[in-house]
């Protein structure tokens, strides 16, 4: 009862879209009927359509957040673990980290293509830096105190990083890859969307290109469900592998 | 016969250790762009893969000349700020009236959860179809995507704000607007920045996806019609102008911050690099 009235807002859009459209208030070609779109939606699910395009999709992301992850949050680490490794790669860093990801869409496909390979380069570049930062700002935040008292215990080096720092480094890690999540999908899609030849962000152009805009709409309203649905199992698994804390930011 | 004889050598070998430092800072840099130049020469790539360095520089020297890179830049600029503004004003207007009002809150916080994580860079085919292929669906779908930030860090602000300032505040007679203006902003400020500082990256990425797509003037345009033509030295000479169009916004924003900032505590924190 509660959530249905906190999410009334939602039903309230839903209500007047389909509305506003079968009374001819907006034009049925901009504005589809929802109920067409879910109608649209099931047919597309049945003919796998959906399916294999959404698998291809969810495939490059999730190689590229990999690559993304193991490679970033080991460089963040090891940026705050030795000045030399810093000194070295924080200024690239630096001048890559404000680079509109988008900018790269064109060089990777020029290096790997129009399939996968150009699709996981860009996440993977675009992800990143963000982990990077997190695992950063995590590292070097690490509480001196802990840093003393292991090292006075006699932790070897690189015992300390693996009991305390990189511990330590945990929460804002998260947080910089759920940054990389969202960016994920926004360099996904719109990297399909301007060259592919399958995925969501393809199946949406064609369609589009097509004037089937049922089926434009069912496809737009996939991506961006997932998306939230990635955010928030996200956020629920961080809070499992954060319970150890004493205090959930 | 108080001053220490030996104070200025020391000082000079501070100079000296800062200076160093930001030698080997730079040094990478250099390092990657001389590694660009000798990759591009040694002949381990195509041209069309890797186009030298130098060449790229005289692209954009010759666009500087021409005066297309001035037309481009301020195109791609125009837009992503103008969105930047609207996404500036309104994200702190709306979530100034969520964190105060109840319907405003029923009505947006929904909308905010849901529509924070979701890609909304998917629904620019739908702008386009609605709004055409001109500035106002850049503009809208820039919109669209970068406000959430703002909102939620307005919202988060707000309730953060101590609540022994605003009962002070009231005491000492402050009325709703007073006490909007010159307790609550302010003590928000620090988020509501954090939050800009999320969108106005996103603000450029969305306004040079955009205009990949819908083509025309623009950075975004002109790299993808260099791509079109297997011009792989218009392909990296536009990332390397936005690039720098990148570089130079995000300073200018933390720049910004420091300077509203100045009378905040993490102005002098050592961290807030």
């Amino acid at each position: 009862m509660k959530a249905l009235i906190r999410y009334s807002p939602l039903l309230l859009i839903a209500i007047a879209w389909e509305l506003s459209s079968r009374l001819g208030l907006v034009s049925q070609l901009a504005l589809p009927p929802l109920s067409d779109v879910v109608a649209a939606w099931i047919e597309m699910i049945k003919d796998g359509e959906l399916i294999t395009n959404g698998g291809a999709s969810i495939y490059r992301a999730l190689a590229g957040l990999g690559l993304a992850i193991a490679i970033g949050g080991v460089l963040g680490i090891a940026m705050a673990w030795s000045k030399p490794i810093n000194v070295l790669v924080a200024p690239i860093v630096e001048i890559f980290y404000p680079l509109p990801k988008s900018a790269l869409i064109p060089v990777t496909v020029i290096w790997l293509g129009f399939g996968d390979g150009s699709k996981i380069l860009l996440i993977f570049l675009g992800c990143m830096l963000p982990v990077t930062i997190g695992a950063f700002n995590g590292a070097r935040s690490s509480e001196q105190v802990l840093v003393w008292s292991a090292r006075s215990m006699g932790a070897s080096r690189l015992r300390m990083l693996w009991d305390v720092v990189v511990p330590s480094a945990m929460p804002e890690l998260l947080n910089g890859i759920r940054t990389a999540l969202a960016l994920s999908f926004i360099l996904l899609v719109s990297s399909e969307l301007i060259v592919a030849q399958k995925g969501f962000g393809y199946l949406i152009g064609s369609l589009g290109a097509n004037g089937t805009y049922d089926a434009m709409y069912a496809v737009v309203l996939t991506v961006a469900f997932l998306g939230f649905a990635a955010d928030r199992l996200y956020l629920l698994i961080t809070k499992r592998t954060l319970a150890w804390r004493e205090q959930n930011p | 016969m108080t001053a220490p004889p030996d104070g200025w050598p020391e000082k000079a070998a501070r100079v000296a250790v800062r200076l160093f430092w930001i030698g080997a800072r730079s040094l990478s840099v250099i390092a990657l762009l001389v590694a660009w130049e000798v990759l591009a020469k040694s002949g381990a790539f195509t041209p069309f893969q890797l186009p030298a360095l130098s060449k790229v520089v005289e692209r954009i020297w010759s666009d500087a000349v021409s005066g297309d890179l001035a037309i481009n830049t301020g195109l791609t600029l125009y837009r992503a700020l103008t969105g930047f503004l609207i996404c500036a004003i309104g994200g702190v207007v709306i979530g100034m009236a969520m964190a105060r009002n109840k319907i405003a809150n029923w009505f947006f916080d929904p909308i905010v959860s849901i529509g924070f994580p979701m890609p909304k860079i998917a629904f620019l085919p739908v702008v386009i179809l609605w709004l055409g292929v001109y500035d106002v669906s850049k503009i809208t779908i820039i919109v669209i995507d970068a406000i959430f930030p703002v909102i939620a860090a307005t919202v988060i602000g707000i309730q953060g704000v101590e609540r022994e300032l605003i009962w002070s505040a009231r005491n000492m007679g402050a009325n709703n607007r007073e006490l909007l203006r010159q307790i609550i902003l302010p003590a928000a400020l620090p988020q509501i920045l954090t939050g800009m500082q999320v969108s106005l990256p996103l603000c450029l990425i969305v306004a040079v996806v955009a205009e990949m797509l819908m083509g025309g003037y623009g950075l975004g345009g002109a790299m993808i019609t260099a791509s079109r033509f297997a011009n792989s030295v218009g392909v990296f000479a536009g990332i390397v102008e936005i690039a720098v169009v990148g570089y130079v916004l995000v300073k200018a924003m933390a720049i910004l911050r420091r300077r509203l900032l100045i009378w905040h505590q993490e102005a002098h924190d050592p961290t807030t690099a």
